[in-house]
């Protein structure tokens, strides 16, 4: 279990040093995000009470947008340059590969749901009338998504069109955690009245039942992708 | 066939102190590294190899010889446990590739076509990560390195700014870092400058000379029989001779 976790950290941690070295995901995600929630801050102002009830929503688009290219990114790293081969070679667990990735991509994730959540309270006018709610739906609907991107991602790996088909692939399965995740951020945000905690314990078994998943099937899919 | 060594210069065959090979795998009983016996592998349905049979032992070099698309690569990933075995044997280094691929993957290295490199990180970055993932902390990393002849200077240079024969030592440098028992090279001095050729050269040497197996297809025959202390030529996806 300890060499697992071993391995599972050495994925991690060089998916976090490729980030901070080429800086992607603060030059190119973050942005992103935020400029879907300046897109929408614009097509919506007409409409401050509209704002108000989908800012929550939108909130998951932009991390729908943002996610979907952080997962692209994250396994485009490992089809070029014969690396594939070479991490089926080093010897390293399927399951720990999956393990660290996930860690890897949630961080990244959670990080920018910090800056996308700030942009919505600047933006959107919003107040976060439960901060501890808003957190953990946070970290629970990042958990979640990374853990079907990582699945989706392994999947596309040795696709040719992995570009379009990896998004054509995840946005559905992903739909019942954006919803739970809007929800759960409704209440979160005051616009609903809701039992947030509930939503939120779907988004644990949700990323429970992809981890599972994920630890189970990345081999194959590594194998054969 | 040309001793081996022979065209490497004693400088280039002297071995920096600290640098080790084997010592973590290193299993002087083993005598057959490769055993294969009218191997089939498809890919896709074709067979690039088609019954092949072959048996290497310890601490040989043994060249690929034949023109493109015989064999060579296939039997190669195959020897590496990334490809299946339709039908046939192949044992390497004791495992059975028939019923297991993934045991042998962590005593094998395989350089092929490309760098295995990942272009963001640093020299050093790059030789950490692909050490530690081999289960060695204790490899001499700068060794490795200073082996292949990456100066200092590029040590902490982001790979997608050296030239393609940096990068290419580079990536020896981690095989020698990860200490394999069974070197397999898929054109291992494409993109090497005259120095480079001469510095793997002796490596293969004296990897061979520690107890070490490598297996390398060069279509540099020159070069490549140089150090080979035996040569198998493809042919439609068989071995069709073998020449001490």
């Amino acid at each position: 279990m300890s060499e697992l976790l071993r391995e599972a950290g050495l994925i991690a941690r060089k998916d976090l040093l490729i980030e901070w070295r080429s800086r992607v995901a603060v030059n190119q995600i973050a942005p992103l995000g935020m400029l879907v929630l300046v897109v929408f801050a614009f097509a919506l102002d007409a409409n401050q009470s509209l704002l108000d009830r989908a800012s929550a929503g939108l909130f998951w688009v932009a991390v729908l947008f943002a996610g979907i290219i952080t997962v692209q990114r994250a396994f485009t790293l490992e089809s070029e340059h014969g690396i594939r081969d070479a991490l089926r070679l080093s010897g390293i667990r399927p399951a720990a590969m999956f393990l660290g990735k996930l860690a890897a991509i949630s961080i990244q994730l959670f990080v920018l749901e910090v800056v996308l959540l700030f942009g919505v309270v600047a933006m959107y006018d919003a107040t976060v009338e439960e901060p501890l709610l808003a957190v953990v739906t946070a970290g629970t609907g990042t958990l979640a998504f990374s853990a079907v991107g990582c699945i989706y991602g392994a999947v596309s790996l040795g696709l040719r069109a992995r570009e379009t088909l990896l998004p054509l692939l995840l946005i559905p399965v992903v739909a019942p955690v954006l919803l739970a995740g809007t929800r759960a951020l409704e209440r979160a945000l005051g616009v609903s009245t809701q039992a947030g905690w509930n939503w939120v314990g779907l988004l644990v078994v949700v990323s429970a039942i992809y981890t599972a998943i994920g630890l189970a099937v990345f081999g194959p899919l590594l194998e054969d992708g | 066939m040309s001793e081996p060594g022979m065209g490497v210069s004693s400088a280039a065959r002297t071995r920096p102190k600290g640098l080790t090979f084997l010592s973590r795998y290193d299993d002087p009983a083993m005598s057959t590294v490769i055993d294969m016996s009218k191997a089939v592998v498809l890919l896709e349905r074709f067979p690039a190899l088609a019954g092949a049979t072959a048996t290497v032992g310890a601490g040989e070099i043994v060249l690929l010889r034949g023109p493109n698309g015989v064999g060579k690569t296939t039997f190669l990933r195959s020897c590496a446990g990334l490809l299946p075995v339709a039908s046939g044997r192949l044992n390497v280094l004791g495992h059975d590739l028939v019923a297991a691929r993934r045991a042998v993957r962590r005593h094998v290295a395989l350089l092929g076509h490309t760098s295995q490199l990942y272009d963001d990180l640093t020299v050093v970055d790059n030789v950490q990560f692909w050490s530690r993932a081999s289960g060695v902390r204790d490899g001499d990393l700068m060794g490795a390195l200073d082996r292949m002849g990456v100066s200092k200077r590029l040590h902490s240079v982001p790979v997608e700014r050296l030239s393609a024969g940096q990068k290419r030592r580079v990536a020896i440098a981690i095989v020698i870092a990860s200490r394999p028992r069974l070197w397999l090279l898929d054109e291992p001095h494409a993109g090497l400058d005259q120095s480079g050729r001469g510095l793997l050269d002796s490596l293969l040497v004296d990897a061979a000379e520690a107890g070490a197996t490598v297996v390398f297809a060069s279509h540099e025959l020159d070069r490549a029989e140089a150090v080979a202390t035996r040569s198998l030529s493809f042919s439609g996806g068989l071995i069709v001779s073998d020449d001490e």
